[in-house]
């Protein structure tokens, strides 16, 4: 096994006989010998680095994965996790050691590095968001909504939140999770042809609306709608952005959002198997002093040099404690750093051309299926980059026939979802890197399983 | 062609390395319009207009402005802008209670293995036997090592960990029709701790510490009572000792029906010598970035698991990878009976739960041991070498980490805990944790870790020696305080940081 410890045995007698202890077991002596382990860890031996990595290729294996190798699937699935280009560059630059391997900046004058980039991080989410005040990441999508979510009712003094179902089920999921400990009263809105069925929600006071835009089955929701609702129950409009849309679409600061949060993970963050991926979170200019995480600003060093400092800290847990708002301490600032190398690889006129490239290849996608007389639209609301087809046998079902044909057919509906008119349809995305071959492939093996 | 005034930007990309203490311009001052970096996928995909595609009022007006650069100025920028950062790869960083240990190579190498990081998260469990075999042999291993029943892997940080330990405890209680309202946390807690609890519906009870530095039992003893839903205990404390008192304590907290949460910020010193389990504590967080070397990245990704007695078990967030009772080999998703619900999107920070497996296996069983055994001795050896130069508070061998105080050097000079801090960043070191605990005055909170060599830990404690020495020195010269003035150095001075709250500029687009 290798060994990460540099010490030899003649550094630990030696260092011992400094503290004059005889053995490392008497470096232990204040923990009482009752609850000991005798015995040590009922763990493997430790193994090479060659081990580790013949083993870890054997587990892979058993892995289906997305891309050009052999054996890769053909990615349509998406619901915040996109099969987006990531270039070397990104790559490269993203795994330098020194951000890969630095702290938190607690000491800004040795972390200028992390600070700057940061700081054009929360350039591009204010730009892409259109709102002034952006912090410095979140753990996901989910966690960010559930920030949001925390931030409205604690504004409005209101625990009523009233959230569309075109949010992502699971991030619905979590922040039902969540709100046990904080007791907020969650109504969940249904869907009407992919859009949020405002006019059912009752009464005039409230402390959230959340929408997604473009929502999670890939309809655009009027932000206008949601912002009136918004304004008659007193609340604030919280809206969850596909930052990609971006690219072509308004940025929903600019038209009535409060707050604007999502899921960053496209620029530039790998698949994972969903983790770690990049949370955004940006506010009106008001609502700075319960911004949740870090937050980096310009300042000067004393001799007058611009330089860059975590700022209004007196937000967060380490000195508010109990009182602080959220408990945010380590976020994902690597994946921000990663958004903001990615967004600089893509630049004004990339944004845009990855943004209508993936509505392109939607739009010929719906064409290959407008006449099919097995399959038909789950909505038809204008789209930006995905929709839902509902299918002769359940999605599940095709999905799963589907890899077999080399192809990650897209994702189910079924939780969160149940016994609404989406439940088994099936979600499909596109990207730039869908050809207008593979489309077609995909297309008619869809047929074909259907029919099996 | 006319000639444009030199953008503020403009000739440094010409791959000039810094300067002295020159800054780097941000990326939007080498933006000119009409450069780019990127290509794109040649699609076949018939090229329709944005007008053709989506319906007019919902087209964005003007074009997104992000930044119009080369591929060339890019990799400069961020090149620089790396040059001007600290790392664990650089040198040591003895932050305490960070564990701030070297990260295996390798283990960045697992997590960027196209077969785990190219998976999707809805892939079907069927096709992502592998991550699922992952993720049981992580939660297996922890457990393991923690002494536990089972384990969640989807909290993607230490302080998600501590609000899932929470709501855990609240399921568990209300399970029962037992409604308790408070939660003791010592006053020597990560700040994360009361925060969490907070936010877990709890109200927070604090508890002092004794003269030894440890909970202070008597006063467990008064706070303790049928309200009481748990106790919160870093052990070993935030002040580097091992709670001597843990197994009272457990009791005393289980006699009235609380529940025992252990903050695994400290695991690193006890790991394959004392299990929490064993102690007596009903839920574990572990943080993956610290014990388990899964780099920092500046700020996160970290993974924070929350493993459980068996008591909890039914209550852990779902949908689990399992192992399928018809073949130890093959796995598939199970929601617990009484699942408090999901806590992530989807499993976790997966490919730092890869990185973390992968660590684990590196070492094994002795490894892991030989981290504690080096961790604690490193820790009391530096803190012996810095006696009579800085104050002992809490006089006690230590365990991974160790708080001397700056007190006594700030009534003598003026130094403070601060400034030997932003003087030690000039020795080529990185700073300790300041002015934490607070329970501790001028505190400054030293953890070496186990991956620092003897001579590094030497150089480290004569630096520090140095620092206080020198202090004297000027003072009694009545020369200036250099430590008072530090780093001068470093890439940038001491910063004002009182100027960035007041005028805040957090984007590019808010300079004035």
């Amino acid at each position: 096994m290798p060994d990460f410890v540099p010490h030899t045995h003649e550094d630990v007698v030696q260092m011992l006989e400094f503290l004059g202890l005889k053995s490392t077991e008497e470096l232990f002596s204040a923990i009482p010998e009752a609850i000991r382990l005798a015995g040590g860890l009922a763990l493997d031996k430790g193994l090479s680095e060659a081990d580790v990595a013949a083993e870890l290729a054997r587990i892979g294996q058993r892995n289906l994965t997305t891309g050009a190798e052999r054996n890769g699937l053909v990615c349509f699935a998406g619901g915040g996790s996109y099969d987006h280009e990531i270039p070397a560059v990104t790559r490269a630059l993203a795994g330098r050691s020194e951000f890969v391997t630095a702290y938190t900046p607690y000491q800004p004058e040795v972390a200028q590095g992390v600070l700057e980039a940061l700081f054009e991080y929360q350039t591009f989410i204010s730009r892409i968001t259109g709102l002034p005040i952006s912090n410095s990441s979140l753990y996901d999508g989910s966690a960010a909504l559930v920030e949001a979510v925390n931030l409205a009712v604690a504004e409005t003094h209101s625990s009523r939140v009233i959230v569309s179902t075109g949010i992502h089920p699971n991030w619905r999921r979590v922040l039902a999770t969540f709100a046990k400990g904080t007791g907020h009263e969650i109504e969940e809105v249904r869907l009407v042809d992919g859009l949020t069925d405002w006019n059912s929600v009752p009464g005039d006071k409230g402390g959230c609306v959340v929408v997604g835009f473009p929502n999670y089955v890939g309809a655009i929701e009027s932000l206008a709608k949601a912002r009136s609702l918004a304004d008659r129950l007193g609340a604030l409009l919280v809206v969850c952005q596909d930052p990609v849309s971006a690219g072509l679409l308004h940025s929903p600061g600019l038209h009535g959002a409060d707050v604007v949060v999502g899921e960053a993970q496209a620029f530039g963050t790998a698949l994972s198997f969903g983790g770690p991926y990049l949370g955004f979170f940006a506010c009106a200019e008001r609502l700075v002093r319960r911004l949740p995480g870090r937050l980096v600003g310009e300042t000067i060093d004393l001799g007058g040099t611009r330089s860059y400092v975590t700022t209004l800290r007196a937000r967060e847990q380490d000195i508010r404690r109990e009182k602080a708002s959220s408990n945010v301490c380590t976020n994902e600032t690597l994946m921000a750093i990663t958004a903001a190398i990615q967004l600089g690889w893509l630049g004004t006129e990339g944004i845009r051309e990855i943004a209508i490239a993936g509505a392109r290849a939607a739009n010929y996608a719906r064409g290959c299926f407008a006449d099919d007389p097995d399959i038909s639209f789950a909505t038809h609301a204008p789209m930006f980059r995905e929709f839902a087809l509902r299918l002769p046998i359940p999605a599940s079902e095709a999905i799963d026939r589907l890899l077999d044909e080399g192809y990650l057919a897209g994702i189910a509906l079924r939780e969160g979802y149940e016994g609404t008119d989406l439940e088994e349809t099936m979600l499909l995305a596109f990207t730039e890197r869908r050809t207008k071959e593979e489309i077609d492939h995909f297309a008619s093996a869809l047929r074909k399983v259907v029919r099996r | 062609m006319t000639q444009q005034a030199p953008r503020p930007g403009a000739g440094r990309a010409a791959s000039a390395p810094l300067v002295g203490n020159a800054s780097e311009p941000t990326l939007f001052e080498f933006s000119s319009p009409g450069r780019r970096a990127y290509s794109l996928r040649t699609t076949g995909v018939p090229g329709l207009s944005a007008k053709e595609l989506i319906p007019a009022e919902y087209l964005r007006d003007d074009a997104l402005e992000l930044a119009e650069v080369s591929e060339r100025d890019l990799v400069g920028h961020f090149t620089r802008l790396a040059h001007r950062q600290y790392c664990v790869d650089l040198g040591a960083y003895p932050l305490g209670s960070c564990t701030m240990k070297y990260n295996p190579k390798i283990c960045d190498e697992a997590a960027s293995l196209r077969s785990f990081a190219g998976v999707h998260p809805s892939t079907p469990v069927r096709a992502a036997q592998g991550w699922m075999q992952i993720l049981v042999e992580l939660e297996e291993m922890l457990c393991s090592i923690t002494g536990m029943a089972a384990a969640t892997l989807q909290p993607a940080a230490g302080a998600a960990g501590e609000l899932t330990g929470l709501l855990l405890m609240r399921a568990f209680h209300e399970a029962r029709g037992d409604h308790r309202s408070k939660v003791i946390i010592p006053d020597s807690a990560h700040g994360t701790n009361p925060a969490s609890v907070t936010l877990g519906g709890y109200e927070v009870v604090t508890v002092g510490s004794d003269g030894r530095g440890f909970v202070n039992v008597a006063q467990l003893k008064d706070a303790l009572g049928p309200d009481i839903a748990g106790i919160m205990l870093t052990n070993p404390n935030t002040l580097g000792l091992f709670e001597e008192d843990i197994v009272e304590i457990a009791r005393l907290v289980h006699e009235v029906g609380g529940l025992l949460y252990y903050d695994g910020a400290n695991l690193n010193p006890i790991l394959g010598v004392v299990r929490p389990g064993d102690m007596g504590f009903d839920i574990v967080h572990m943080n993956l970035h610290k014990t388990f070397a899964t780099p920092h990245g500046g700020g996160g990704p970290g993974a924070g698991p929350v493993a459980v007695s068996q008591r909890l078990v039914g209550y852990l967030p779902g949908p689990r990878p399992v192992r399928s009772a018809a073949a130890s080999d093959e796995f598939i998703l199970e929601q617990p009976a009484h699942s408090i619900g999901r806590v992530h999107t989807y499993y976790g920070n997966s490919l730092v739960l890869l990185r973390a497996w992968t660590y684990i296996r590196l070492n094994g069983a002795e490894g892991l041991r030989r981290v504690a055994d080096v961790a604690v001795l490193n820790a009391n050896w530096l803190r012996e070498k810095l006696r009579g130069f800085y104050d002992f508070p809490y006089d006690h061998p230590v365990m991974h980490e160790c708080v001397i105080s700056v007190s006594s050097l700030k009534k003598t000079t003026g130094v403070r805990a601060l400034d030997v801090a932003k003087r030690l960043l000039e020795f080529g070191f990185h700073a300790p944790t300041v002015y934490f605990p607070l329970i501790v005055d001028e505190a400054l909170m030293i953890e070496p870790t186990e991956t620092e060599s003897p001579e590094t830990i030497a150089a480290l404690a004569a630096a520090l020696v140095e620092i206080a020495q020198e202090a004297a020195r000027e003072r009694e010269e009545g020369t200036a305080l250099t430590a008072a003035h530090a780093p001068r150095s470093t890439p940038v001075q001491r910063v004002d940081e009182a100027r960035a709250a007041r005028q805040l500029v957090s984007t590019f687009d808010a300079r004035r």
